[in-house]
């Protein structure tokens, strides 16, 4: 791969890392990252939906009237969300109903419209599928790293499997109960950004 | 920056609109009967975990759950008056459905759980044990946080004691208020008491721990970080066993069986 | 009559506060609290959008979304009874929404300028804020009336406001504080979020 893609790619893991760089896709890291099923569910979709919307609305950019354009780039979001959630209530009936409650939640991630307004918009198609690739990578890090977390500490188990047994089940652990809260999730995400903000010191922001 | 006509962009905006509509309904309708048949299933499934004929997460093929369904014999009910009815063909009924329908359902007296219209007929499983009605499965329904939850409540043929509870529909927040789904929280339900010795609705959700069913009969722990969501569990389930919803049912059902 | 109303505003700005309660609109909440005008200005550009987008969409739900809606077509009325479009609701919301803000962008370019720069990214980003369309989605949810979708959609753009700007206003004076390097911006920024929303579960177990 050519250094450019690379780059393209890797950026969003961590120097350009869309929730603790970009301040974008937040509401949802907080909704779902109380276990890590869910927060392994939603990275996958929301990566899904990147790539194919960067890609679309990349394909469109050079005919796309710019007073329209915002309503143009949701269209094409909202819809391939739509038929994404209406192929898995069809076929993965399961799975579909855990995702149907975030599909509110991927329409308006900010991630999507923001890399499509930021990115996509300016660049060709296939720049933009690795742009949405190397973003939805960068959001599913920190997403996976918090739920790890959360469900540690505030369940004692992982994917629903009990590590630390809580005392409610005849177990030693009692349970950080603020961890399942969101503002458990906002402190976490704060440690993360602090941890990365040490390691690459260039991100710190000025006085 | 390039100038573009409106006429071009009028229909640059049409023709965007055009296919993400045909896409979109072209999705919609052609997976629809897939989804309906899918929702019935899982319906089905609900019904019988309520009644803890199934584990619930375990999956199950249609067959399966074809054959443990031959236990439960589906019944029309009037909710106006309690009794049976054959106004309306049980299988396929579908309470929710009609309840949106103006001509099959009322507008629902305020209540806390919001529900807006009741249907004029309702529906009740029959769980069949020996040929005798073992336990009776109602349909329950009201707002949570976010969504409307829709579920089953499974009480005893005593009509008094709580086997099961489950939702089968619902877009509360994973993790928490979407912790109606959590087996352990569910069984937490059973061997409760819905009514109290004076026949009058005592079952409620608390906010905090109740105790074991034979010490604390009349609560169920509260969900912890989803009040709002507990707070409707506990008032739709109030609501359905209540005068407005299946209370006359159960009442009729209590003192002697009318068929 | 009144008291119904007022009752509504007042949930909608503290007890269920979109931001500090249900976590919406975190993105532009905690990117755009840098300074207090610039919150300020965002602030009033969300009440602006929800308090004519939530009316808004609870015509186009009733009118031709829900269920037997479109049955006050002049022509093809009758037959419309079992037409059920809600699954376009989504889109529909959104594309009010992305209407409103895309004429709120045209407005701030025009007579605002430092305001339009200030928020940059953000500001098509409000078409996505998770608050203006949970705001629509909680009143198609809970069935609201044209009045009460317009005073619930005023009370939300309140709740955001005052929540951002008292954010904006923390985080102006922590800039006299000591903090760390690396949690200097964003990240003490989320850990005040945090305590503030913590704050706020103290209005969850209000009824009114």
């Amino acid at each position: 791969m050519a250094l450019k893609q690379k780059q393209i790619l890797l950026d969003p893991l961590i120097s350009n890392n869309p929730i603790a760089v970009q301040v974008l896709g937040i509401c949802s890291a907080l909704a779902v990252t109380t276990r890590m099923e869910t927060a392994v569910v939603m990275s996958a979709a929301v990566i899904f939906v990147l790539c194919l919307s960067n890609v679309a609305v990349s394909l469109l950019r050079k005919g796309m009237p710019p007073n329209i354009r915002m309503i143009v780039q949701l269209s094409i979001i909202a819809s391939l969300v739509i038929i994404t959630d209406q192929v898995l209530k069809a076929y993965l009936y399961s799975v579909s109903k855990q995702l149907s409650v975030f599909v509110g939640l991927i329409i308006t991630n900010c991630i999507v419209m923001g890399r499509a307004e930021a990115y996509a918009m300016q660049n060709g198609p296939l720049d933009s599928f690795l742009d949405g690739l190397g973003n939805g990578l960068g959001y599913s890090l920190i997403l996976v790293a918090t739920a790890f977390f959360r469900e540690l500490l505030g369940s004692g188990s992982l994917f629903g499997f009990s590590i630390l047994r809580p005392v409610t089940e005849g177990g030693w652990y009692n349970p950080n109960g603020l961890m399942l809260l969101s503002p458990g999730a906002f402190f976490l995400i704060a440690l993360f950004i602090w941890l990365m903000r040490s390691w690459k010191t260039d991100l710190v922001e000025a006085e | 920056m390039q100038h573009y006509s409106t006429s071009y962009t009028l229909r640059f905006a049409a023709a965007v609109c055009i296919v993400c509509s045909l896409l979109v309904s072209t999705a919609a309708v052609t997976l629809r009967q897939r989804q309906q048949a899918n929702a019935r299933l899982e319906r089905q499934r609900s019904v019988l975990v309520a009644a803890g004929l199934l584990e619930s997460g375990r999956a199950v093929s249609r067959s399966e759950i074809d054959r443990l369904f031959e236990r439960i014999e589906p019944r029309i009910v009037d909710l106006r008056t309690g009794e049976y009815s054959d106004a309306v063909e049980p299988a396929g009924y579908d309470p929710v459905q009609a309840s949106k329908d103006p001509q099959r359902s009322e507008p629902a007296p305020p209540n806390a759980a919001q529900v807006a219209r009741l249907p004029h007929y309702g529906l009740v499983y029959h769980v069949l044990k020996d040929g005798e009605v073992d336990m009776l499965v109602l349909p329950i329904e009201g707002n949570g946080l976010w969504s409307t939850l829709y579920g089953f409540l499974a009480l005893d043929a005593d009509t008094r004691t709580i086997q099961g509870i489950t939702f089968y529909q619902h877009g509360e927040t994973p993790g928490l208020g979407g912790e109606i789904d959590n087996p352990k929280w569910k069984a937490l339900w059973v061997g409760r008491k819905a009514f109290d010795e004076d026949g009058d609705v005592a079952i409620s959700v608390i906010k905090g721990s109740a105790g074991p069913p034979e010490e604390d009969p009349y609560r169920v722990d509260g969900l912890s970080g989803a009040t709002m969501t507990s707070r409707g569990v506990s008032h739709l389930v109030r609501f359905w066993l209540g005068e407005a919803g299946y209370g006359p049912f159960l009442e009729r059902f209590r003192t002697g069986r009318s068929v | 009559m009144l008291e119904h109303y007022l009752s509504l505003a007042v949930k909608a700005i503290f007890v269920e506060n979109m931001a500090l309660a249900f976590f919406l609109g975190m993105c532009s909440f905690l990117a755009i609290s840098k300074k207090v005008e610039t919150a300020m200005g965002l602030g009033f550009a969300v009440v602006f959008v929800l308090t004519i987008t939530c009316p808004l969409n609870q015509v186009i739900y009733n009118r031709l979304l829900r269920e037997g809606a479109l049955a006050w077509l002049p022509m093809v009325g009758p037959r419309m009874a079992s037409v059920d479009l809600s699954f376009l609701g989504f889109i529909s919301y959104i594309g009010t929404i992305a209407a409103m803000v895309q004429i709120v962008e045209m407005t701030l370019d025009r007579f605002v300028p430092a305001l339009y720069s200030a928020l940059g990214i953000f500001l098509p980003l409000i078409a996505v804020n998770c608050a203006i369309l949970g705001a629509s989605l909680f009143m198609v949810e809970r069935d609201y009336t044209f009045a009460e979708s317009a005073v619930f959609g005023f009370g939300c753009g309140v709740g955001f406001l005052v929540a951002i700007v008292a954010l904006a206003a923390i985080r102006e004076r922590m800039r006299y504080s000591d903090v760390p390097a690396g949690l200097r911006g964003l990240g003490i920024a989320f850990i005040i979020t945090g305590l503030m929303a913590l704050g706020f579960m103290a209005f969850s177990g209000i009824q009114l």
